[in-house]
């Protein structure tokens, strides 16, 4: 018996079969690399959302070979992925969770990259009045005794761990609190839900800059040196993980410190925002940054 | 309302100067929902077909589940599919996870459920009578099975349109197995959500209309096949 009726049935059918085995051998050819070329980069949505990793990444891959992974999740997931031996590499700004991260064995040769700073940032009106105070903690008070909206990231990446040391100064516990609300997503998605609901929010001044266009908040706090956002690049433990691919993260994290990029993250943003994104730190220690 | 006009030019400027970045996202999405929905086209016709087909104990029990995992949260899919093949996980000497193969996966899953009840449904529809008749002219058993996937064509091409919509669409298990990693294992919907954090609500926007056209095409198609054998 006949299996199709009609011939041209027949020809769309295969021509669109072969068009998904085509497609099919091109995935297949792109994963024939050899293995331990593929770096898994476990690092918060700032830097990928600034745009500063697409800048550095093809550099590296194309003086290394190898091919770079980026993952790109809170600061604590990116840890997270690293405990489990998941990631080879992190770029990360949660400074306390990454000296306990350490204190475990799962990491080796932390150094410091880079750093930016926090802003917090609100409605033009300011209805708690915090506009031009120097102490971020001061702001913070402020705001909860005015009752004013503040929204949280609540997603455990370095900024809301920077937020929650920050309450910890104030001695206030906002969880639970009416006017505290957190919103479970990323930085610039927080933005918008503190620009609809006319809230104040701390942010990056990486992420707030590249947004700043479709928001309604103006920078109200800043320069206070407990918002300083520090990143480091942390190599994970090739010997506690036996399948992480240990010379690769070396290999990122030397090019991350070395002198060519951190060239290029002190010019990177300046034609596009008027000032630097990121501040290099390579070699320096973290007690005089910010002076 | 000017964003949405913003949007809308930005698209249709991304597509007309084939801007290759988002012609390589697009032509991913494609692929890697394309190749999904074949794998789904055959576990899910067989066994739908196979368990409309048979009587067994349970049967009831069964075809709910299949109903069920029509529902499939697709987040759900991603987790469970990398705690499954990430390094430490029972299938992690693969080494896949982060990678399109990982993205067919999750997306077959998602996919073969809905393409497999539709099926179950639509074999299930066909007259009854119309097994014995078709044995009783001396068709072997997978003769018989043949011409009933044959006489269901048109709810058979219904599950292919949906389980391919649901594919394209999703986003959960895609940055979640897959990563979005530039120029490997991004595609539309997860470029979507990117662009959305990074504030480029025009770009994201695009993306969205581009996805939405890639959808309408290959409808289109399908539709077209079903149509005409509709009208014979």
């Amino acid at each position: 018996m006949k299996m199709f009726k009609n011939s041209k049935t027949v020809a769309v059918l295969i021509a669109a079969f072969l068009l998904f085995a085509l497609g099919a051998s091109d995935v297949l050819a792109a994963n024939a690399e050899p293995k331990q070329k593929n770096i898994i980069l476990a690092t918060t949505t700032s830097t990928q959302d600034s745009g500063l990793l697409d800048v550095l990444i093809p550099i590296f891959e194309k003086e290394t070979g190898y091919f770079v992974k980026t993952i790109a999740v809170g600061s604590g997931q990116a840890m997270a992925m690293g405990q489990k031996g998941e990631a080879d590499v992190l770029l990360v700004h949660s400074p306390d969770a990454e000296k306990k991260f350490m204190e475990a064995g799962n990491g080796v040769n932390r150094r410091l990259v880079m750093h930016n700073d926090f802003i917090i940032v609100g409605p033009s009106a300011d209805p708690a009045k915090i506009k031009g105070l120097k102490s971020s903690a001061e702001a913070l008070k402020t705001i909860a005794k005015a009752g004013a909206l503040f929204s949280s990231r609540g997603d455990n990446s370095g900024t809301h761990a920077k937020e929650k040391a920050l309450w910890k100064q104030t001695g206030i516990t906002p969880a639970g609190q009416k006017w505290y609300q957190e919103t479970g997503l990323g930085m610039g998605q927080t933005l918008n839900v503190a620009s609809e609901k006319k809230g104040y929010t701390l942010a990056d001044r990486g992420t707030y800059l590249a947004l700043k266009k479709n928001l309604g908040l103006d920078v109200l706090v800043e320069g206070d040196a407990a918002l300083l956002n520090i990143y480091h690049v942390i190599e994970i433990n090739g010997t506690k993980w036996p399948k992480v691919n240990a010379a690769g993260g070396r290999a990122f994290a030397d090019f991350m410190v070395s002198k060519k990029t951190q060239g290029i993250i002190k010019t990177f943003g300046v034609d596009k925002f008027g000032s630097p994104l990121f501040f290099p730190d390579a070699g320096k220690k973290v007690e005089d940054l910010g002076k | 309302m000017e964003l949405i006009v913003q949007g809308i030019v930005k698209a249709f400027e991304l597509l007309l100067s084939f801007d290759p970045e988002v012609l390589g996202i697009t032509w991913l999405s494609l692929k890697i929902s394309g190749t999904a929905t074949f794998i789904s086209l055959f576990f899910g016709v067989s066994i739908g077909t196979a368990v409309a087909l048979t009587t067994f104990p349970g049967k009831r029990l069964v075809i709910s589940l299949i109903n069920t995992g029509m529902g499939l949260p697709p987040v759900v899919v991603g987790l469970f599919v990398t705690i499954m093949i990430w390094r430490s996980g029972p299938l992690g000497f693969l080494e896949i996870l982060y990678t399109p193969y990982a993205m067919i996966i999750a997306q077959a899953i998602i996919a073969t459920p809905i393409v497999m009840g539709i099926s179950l449904a639509s074999i299930q529809n066909l007259p009854p009578n119309l097994r014995l008749q078709i044995l009783a002219l001396g068709a072997s058993r997978m003769q018989m099975v043949w011409v009933l996937i044959k006489e269901s064509k048109l709810p058979l091409l219904a599950a292919v349109m949906a389980g391919f919509g649901g594919v394209i669409s999703e986003v959960g298990a895609s940055i979640m197995v897959g990563g979005n990693i530039k120029g490997y294992s991004r595609v539309l919907t997860t470029a979507t959500v990117m662009e959305t954090g990074k504030g480029n609500f025009d770009i994201a926007i695009a993306l969205g209309i581009i996805l939405l056209i890639l959808a309408f095409l290959v409808n289109l198609l399908l539709t077209h096949v079903q149509q005409r054998q509709r009208l014979r």
